[in-house]
């Protein structure tokens, strides 16, 4: 080997050349060929593969869309509609295009509720688990952008309630909301400004993802059990055994993808986007897409309205906090009986904020949200801080090996918690 | 800051209060069109039958902005016939080598020709209020093809006690109740080449077909895609679960 050369192992001659410049070869095979991976996945760590994978999917359909867009007030929802009629197989890009980032969320959400129930977050991944909060805080943005673009009434009605949100903010807060909308009202020169950064941010969340996949390759990841891997027996090299258990969930990702884009199209969307928008006609009711329900119903639970874009913005941003606010040892709720019962009543409560959310703010709509509100940040205030105190965690199994081949196979025998094989979701 | 305060109004009032609680209009009934099914299609003679209603009822007063003459083949009609329609409007065109604007029988490739030249003339012509295009306008309400199907057919005589405004008409299915727009269907008002008898609700049912096909003109083929899709995922997804349990066979997990 030359002096200066990457030692390569790659038997053909021309990607050995490359390898020994430049190891892109190298490094793929030691991290997605022989990666060492636990043994014990379920389907819930396919979401991670799936998010990577819709992202390319939004990308490649947005640069297709934007072709053929025209980001102006007077063209923009005739551009969307020429592209849906005139352009060869345009509806199917907009419609996979626009059901994507409902199947984004998704995936997301899921991604998010496995990294809170196995504790993912925990040391030493906290920031894997902030990058990912990073991502999902872009992502929102981007959806938000991305929807003011046909130019529908609730394009304009959302933008106008979303921005008009900053000035809640005291002394600045109208100087903000006139800075994003380069004017006097949400107008043309908005609707350019959003179209810009929606083609720009796809792109800093794809710098963001590979940061976040390069924290999670330095500690590997996390598990159903929730314990580190010992050694190779508790783990298998991620080419064949998780490509292939990723290709399982993404045909099934893709059929439900399917469904939605081929047979019901609109049926996340709003009908009112598809009249033309008019800033003298209010919508009876304004509602954000489905995804930002939860946290809509947030800022409306607040009586107050600083109170309640503060709390709204609070929602997500305690998520950073996470790794410090669970104060447990135990990663996996597996093995925390009291806090997976809080666990799944949280969850119930973003869904039950979902539901409020696109509910007219009346009672008994109101009174639910507060009370789903009260419990969301009761949650990682004080039930997750004290339950690191209290709870009595069921025993661990001595390794990922000894818990998946049994205490026979195991050197120490270790307890085999039930929970462990028999949920017919895990049985990979 | 006066616009400021105007629009955190606005949007209050929107999050506030159900503004249409005061006519709160019944859920339209379903109609049962077979293009609303899942793997539903549009009836060839009902879409004929619904263009012409458009086009001698609707038309008067209702433009289809983003649809050409040349959609019409869709409808299963001719070449000829379709541009046998196109020529029978006249449309502006030009400038020419003279710097003249010229009128011109319309072509294929011309969209619909709109009633009214701006949104003033259309409403000044009705009232004061603006008839709005149809192009999307099944995409663009709640169960749309029910919802327009109700509209069509839901005039009735105002309960007592309710007073219209000057103008008005009242309709059971539209929000408020109160619309500008008057009962225009009534039997055989139009006649129809098939010799389909033109009652009311046969007419509302066909226009109703047409304008779905208008809002989604790519219905047919993107659910023909969607089923030669899912049965390849079906048949991939078979096969990779085979070669995944092949492959996780040899290792306890």
């Amino acid at each position: 080997m030359a002096i200066g050369l990457h030692d390569s192992e790659v038997k053909n001659p021309v990607l050995r050349w490359v390898d020994q410049r430049l190891p892109v070869i190298t490094m793929l095979q030691k991290e997605y060929g022989t990666f060492p991976t636990p043994r014990n996945f379920n389907y819930f760590w396919n979401f991670g593969a799936l998010a990577v994978i819709t992202l390319v999917i939004m990308i490649l359909t947005g640069v297709f869309l934007s072709m053929n867009y025209t980001a102006h007030t007077t063209l923009a929802f005739e551009s969307v509609e020429r592209i849906m009629r005139d352009v060869n197989y345009g509806w199917l890009m907009r419609y996979v295009h626009m059901n994507g980032a409902s199947m984004f969320f998704i995936v997301v959400f899921i991604h998010i509720y496995r990294g809170m129930y196995y504790g993912s977050y925990k040391a030493p991944r906290e920031l894997l688990w902030m990058l990912g909060v990073v991502i999902f805080l872009l992502m929102m943005a981007t959806a938000f952008l991305g929807y003011v673009l046909p130019w529908g009434q609730m394009s304009f009605w959302g933008a106008t309630v979303i921005t008009n949100l900053f000035s809640a903010f005291p002394l600045i807060g109208p100087e903000i909301v006139t800075w994003l909308w380069g004017g006097f009202s949400v107008d043309n020169p908005t609707l350019n400004r959003f179209f810009s950064l929606h083609y720009l941010l796809p792109f800093v969340i794809t710098g963001v993802v590979f940061l976040h996949v390069a924290a999670l390759h330095v500690t590997g990841s996390n598990n159903p059990l929730g314990i580190e891997p010992k050694g190779p027996q508790d783990t298998l090299p991620f080419h064949p055994y998780y490509t292939i258990k990723d290709s399982v969930g993404m045909v099934a990702y893709f059929a439900l993808f399917a469904l939605l884009v081929f047979f019901m199209p609109n049926y996340l969307g709003h009908p009112d986007n598809y009249i033309p928008a008019n800033p003298l006609v209010t919508p009876a009711h304004i509602v954000p897409e489905w995804y930002f329900l939860p946290f809509y119903a947030i800022l409306r639970a607040v009586p107050d309205k600083l109170g309640g874009v503060l709390l709204m913005f609070g929602s997500i941003l305690i998520w950073f906090a996470l790794p410090w606010l669970d104060t447990s040892k135990v990663r996996s709720m597996r093995f925390r009986p009291i806090a997976r019962i809080f666990f799944f009543l949280w969850v119930i409560s973003f869904f039950v904020l979902m539901y409020v959310g696109g509910k007219p703010a009346e009672q008994p709509y109101v009174i639910i949200a507060q009370v789903a509100t009260a419990y969301y940040f009761l949650w990682f205030l004080v039930i997750l801080p004290l339950l690191g105190k209290y709870e009595r965690t069921l025993p661990l199994p001595e390794s990922i090996a000894a818990a998946v081949l049994g205490p026979r196979a195991s050197t120490g025998g270790g307890p085999l918690p039930g929970a462990a094989t028999a949920k017919p979701m895990e049985k990979a | 800051m006066k616009l400021l305060k105007v629009l955190a109004v606005t949007v209050a009032v929107a999050m506030s209060s159900p503004v249409l609680a005061a006519g709160e209009a019944p859920a339209p009934p379903n109609a049962r069109f077979g293009f609303n099914s899942f793997f539903g299609s549009f009836d060839r003679g009902a879409q004929q039958r619904g263009f012409q209603v458009y086009k001698e009822v609707c038309a008067a007063c209702h433009g289809m902005r983003l649809l050409s003459y040349r959609n019409l083949l869709d409808l299963g009609l001719s070449e000829p016939a379709v541009r046998a329609i196109a020529a029978g409007y006249t449309v502006q065109d030009g400038p020419n080598d003279e710097g003249q604007m010229f009128e011109r029988p319309a072509r294929l490739s011309d969209r619909f020709r709109s009633p009214f030249p701006n949104e003033q003339a259309a409403r000044a012509g009705n009232n004061g209020a603006l008839p709005p295009d149809l192009s999307v306008i099944v995409k663009a309400r709640h169960d749309g093809a029910n919802y327009v199907r109700a509209l069509l057919t839901g005039y009735v005589e105002p309960p007592p006690g309710v007073t219209l405004a000057d103008g008005m008409h009242y309709n059971e299915y539209f929000p408020g109740h109160q619309i500008a727009m008057p009962n225009v269907l009534n039997d055989g008002q139009v006649e129809f080449a098939d010799g389909t008898r033109a009652t009311v609700d046969q007419m509302a049912r066909d226009v109703t077909t047409f304008l779905a096909w208008a809002a989604e003109p790519e219905t047919e083929q993107r659910k023909q895609m969607g089923v030669k899709i899912l049965i390849f995922l079906a048949i991939l997804g078979g096969l990779v679960y085979a070669t995944k349990r092949k492959m996780w066979a040899e290792v306890k997990h």
